[in-house]
């Protein structure tokens, strides 16, 4: 019999019952719930009657709307200013209480993006299932669970029958060998991958991204790839485990309690996929040929090396892809044939469920060390993805770097990425953004946005313009703390 | 659930590739804690000209005469068709929510999202991808003909065109059952409670620390 890739294993051992029809139940471990996509679900229980199947596997986080200002955010819920907004907070709160979920609540150190709380407190596990009524859900792949986004309709499905309606994805291996270079990073491999398949490129498929490259990454960097699995239209994207997993995730809270590890990490050491599994699509990619990637575009896949120019809507392969390129260049007031590092940005965003892990901090402040943010940039903003992740960034001093640079330094939550809260682009403003989609008015109405990775973002900070951050006086990985 | 059996709807073309759920339904919409209420803000940002909030008088804005739903010929649409990759982007069941409320059924494309897939069925919206050519063939013939309907059969799988064409589709067998009979799939899932707790007692066997008290 042949192999299995991860996805078939973690597959099998959820599955509840399988239909002739090809439809399968399969078992939901872990059920992260934020305030934007659970009031409907929560409202739906009540009317049919209905109670959570299983409250311990549901954790909560408002992260969406909350104010990542300090004056407001000190107010708690009662400092979100937009009425709807704070309605919707107010809402997740009391269903939380009424239901009796664990909830992190607006002023919890532990509150955050639902993406980076979930593994932080390592509430996703290998092995697990976890689903989220968010698109990056994602995300937790590194960590070898099974874990998609899911709507709403099934986030009331998931807390009433803690089974989800699924059917089987197909297997895809994105296989990355070789050394990445100096400033090139993670967010530089998954906009290569999507600029390579597109961003219908995955539908249908689960992704496992395999190869030296991706093993050589932390677990911050995995979680950025498979973050933005769904930018190129997979619903999962996936990391085998190995060591780096296994340390992440000891002594933290929902770890396995010490009695249980060696078993739980006899497990997880199962949890890769057999040599000899097939695949039903294989992407390879060399890591040496990866240069840091810039979004010149509305989609993901509009993506081009920091060296090249803006592409010609002329030379596109038909005529679909054309319009939609020529539409997007004037969304974004670029002219084909425009060098990228020409471009000029009023705003930088460093932050999102994509790039806001302790080890983005530090890689964006190793660049901003020293200087200054340029006179043509009206904000430039860091914004940490929990409340634990800023913590320990200010005990590495990366906050006083941020703001001796000129940037701010902000309350954690999912700000400007999409732009939900006050934080947003004026109409026509252009931003360097380390989130994972640069939609039209993803980030406030008219707002243009660029994708980068937080060493490009912060150097374009610096320099007012986009610049390849390899050419720029980059320091090597242990330079904050000389 | 919505019933789906049979609809003669009037096309409307929207002739844009990987049209994302932001562009559907704007994020500031999503803040409603309501299921309901989101037609007259679908395709907000390409349908007015003026910046979309919530609360609104819709009938108030000043519309953007360009955009093919604000165009008499199209007033009533019940079919959107649609280029590849319809509905690319986030989980928003806002989405369907939005062009359920605006009064579409059904939506015609190449392809389409995943998870947008799944969250319009389960709102009784009818996903029919197509071929690529066969899509470019009703955009051609809807722009063509004013009043263009097509006839949709879901349990025959048929899109019937007025010159008696029929085009078969696909559709996964348990969702099409489940928009032919309107049923609710949390009380169909509940009816195998028994097989649910005991997968649940031998998963919990096996992995215990999966159940840690959170
Ligand atoms: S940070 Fe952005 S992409 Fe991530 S969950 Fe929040 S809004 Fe969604």
């Amino acid at each position: 019999m042949a192999g299995q890739t991860l996805y078939d294993k973690l597959w099998t051992q959820h599955l509840v019952t399988s239909r002739d029809d090809g439809s399968a139940l399969i078992y939901i471990d872990r059920h992260l719930l934020h305030e934007v996509t659970s009031p409907q679900a929560f409202e739906g229980l009540r009317l049919a009657g209905r109670k959570p199947w299983r409250r311990d596997a549901n954790l909560a986080t408002p992260d969406h709307n909350v104010p990542t200002t300090l004056k407001e955010r000190s107010a708690g819920n009662a400092g979100i200013l937009d009425d709807v907004s704070r309605i919707q907070v107010e809402t997740l709160d009391s269903n939380c209480e009424s239901f009796d979920i664990e909830e992190f609540r607006i002023n919890d150190e532990r509150q955050g993006i639902v993406h980076v709380v979930g593994p932080e407190q390592g509430a996703t596990l290998p092995g697990m299932t976890v689903v989220c009524g968010d698109s990056h859900t994602a995300t937790h792949g590194a960590f070898a669970a099974l874990s998609h986004g899911i709507g709403t309709s099934e986030v009331e499905h998931v807390l009433a029958t803690q089974c989800l309606i699924a059917q089987k994805m197909k297997n895809m291996q994105v296989r990355v060998e070789g050394e990445l270079g100096l400033g090139v990073t993670a967010k530089d491999i998954v906009l290569a991958v999507i600029g390579r398949i597109g961003t219908a490129g995955g539908t249908g498929y689960a992704i496992e991204f395999a190869g030296s490259a991706i093993r050589d990454l932390s677990m911050e960097g995995r979680m950025t790839i498979c973050n933005m699995a769904i930018e190129a239209g997979a619903r999962v994207g996936l990391v085998a485990v190995d060591d780096n997993t296994i340390e992440y995730l000891r002594g933290r809270p929902y770890a396995p309690s010490d009695a249980q590890w060696p078993a739980a990490v006899e497990a997880w050491r199962e949890l890769v996929s057999d040599a000899d599994a097939p695949f039903d699509k294989v992407v390879e990619l060399d890591a040496a040929d990866i240069e840091p990637q810039v979004t010149w575009g509305t989609s993901p896949e509009m993506v081009v090396n920091v060296s090249a120019n803006v592409p010609d809507p002329a030379a596109a392969e038909d005529e679909t892809v054309g319009r939609g390129m020529t539409r997007a260049l004037e969304y974004m007031g670029l002219e084909a044939g425009q060098k990228i590092t020409d471009i000029t940005l009023d705003k930088i965003f460093i932050g999102s469920c994509t790039n806001s892990r302790i080890e983005d901090l530090r890689e964006a402040a190793k660049v901003a060390r020293g200087r200054k943010v340029a006179d043509g940039i009206q904000l430039a903003m860091v914004v940490p993805g929990s409340g634990l992740v800023k913590r320990l960034a200010e005990a590495e001093g990366l906050d006083k770097i941020f703001i001796e640079a000129g940037f701010e330094w902000r309350e954690p939550g999912c700000s400007m990425c999409l732009a939900m809260n006050a934080d947003k682009l004026g109409a026509g403003e252009r931003c360097a953004s380390t989130s994972n989609r640069n939609f039209e008015g993803r980030q406030g109405y008219g707002g243009r946005t660029h994708l980068v990775s937080p060493a490009m973002a912060a150097a374009a900070a610096i320099e007012g313009h986009f610049v390849d951050v390899r050419d720029y006086d980059y320091a090597p990985s242990d330079a904050l703390s000389a | 659930m919505k019933k789906f059996e049979r609809l003669q709807g009037l096309v409307a073309p929207l002739d844009r590739a990987n049209v994302d759920t932001d562009l559907i339904i704007p994020k500031q919409f999503l803040k409603s804690i309501k299921r309901t209420g989101f037609g007259p803000n679908l395709f907000d940002e390409l349908r007015y000209l003026d910046e979309g909030y919530p609360g609104q008088d819709a009938s108030q804005r000043p519309l953007n005469p360009e955009f093919v739903l604000n165009r008499p010929r199209y007033q009533g649409a019940e079919v959107l068709l649609a280029r590849r990759n319809f509905g690319c982007g986030s989980s928003r069941e806002h989405a369907p929510w939005a062009l359920d409320d605006f009064g579409f059924r059904a939506v015609i494309a190449p392809s389409f999202a995943d998870i947008f897939y799944n969250n319009s069925f389960k709102n009784g919206i009818l996903l029919i991808p197509l071929a690529e050519e066969t899509v470019e063939r009703l955009f051609q013939e809807t722009e063509a003909n004013e009043g263009y309907r097509l006839d949709i059969d879901l349990a025959k799988q048929r899109v019937i065109t007025s010159s008696g064409e029929e085009i078969p589709f696909d559709v996964d067998p348990f969702r099409k059952h489940c928009l032919l009979e309107g049923l609710d799939d949390i009380g169909l899932t509940l009816e195998q409670g028994g097989a649910i707790a005991e997968f649940e007692s031998r998963h919990r066997a096996a992995q215990p620390w999966l159940f840690r008290d959170v």
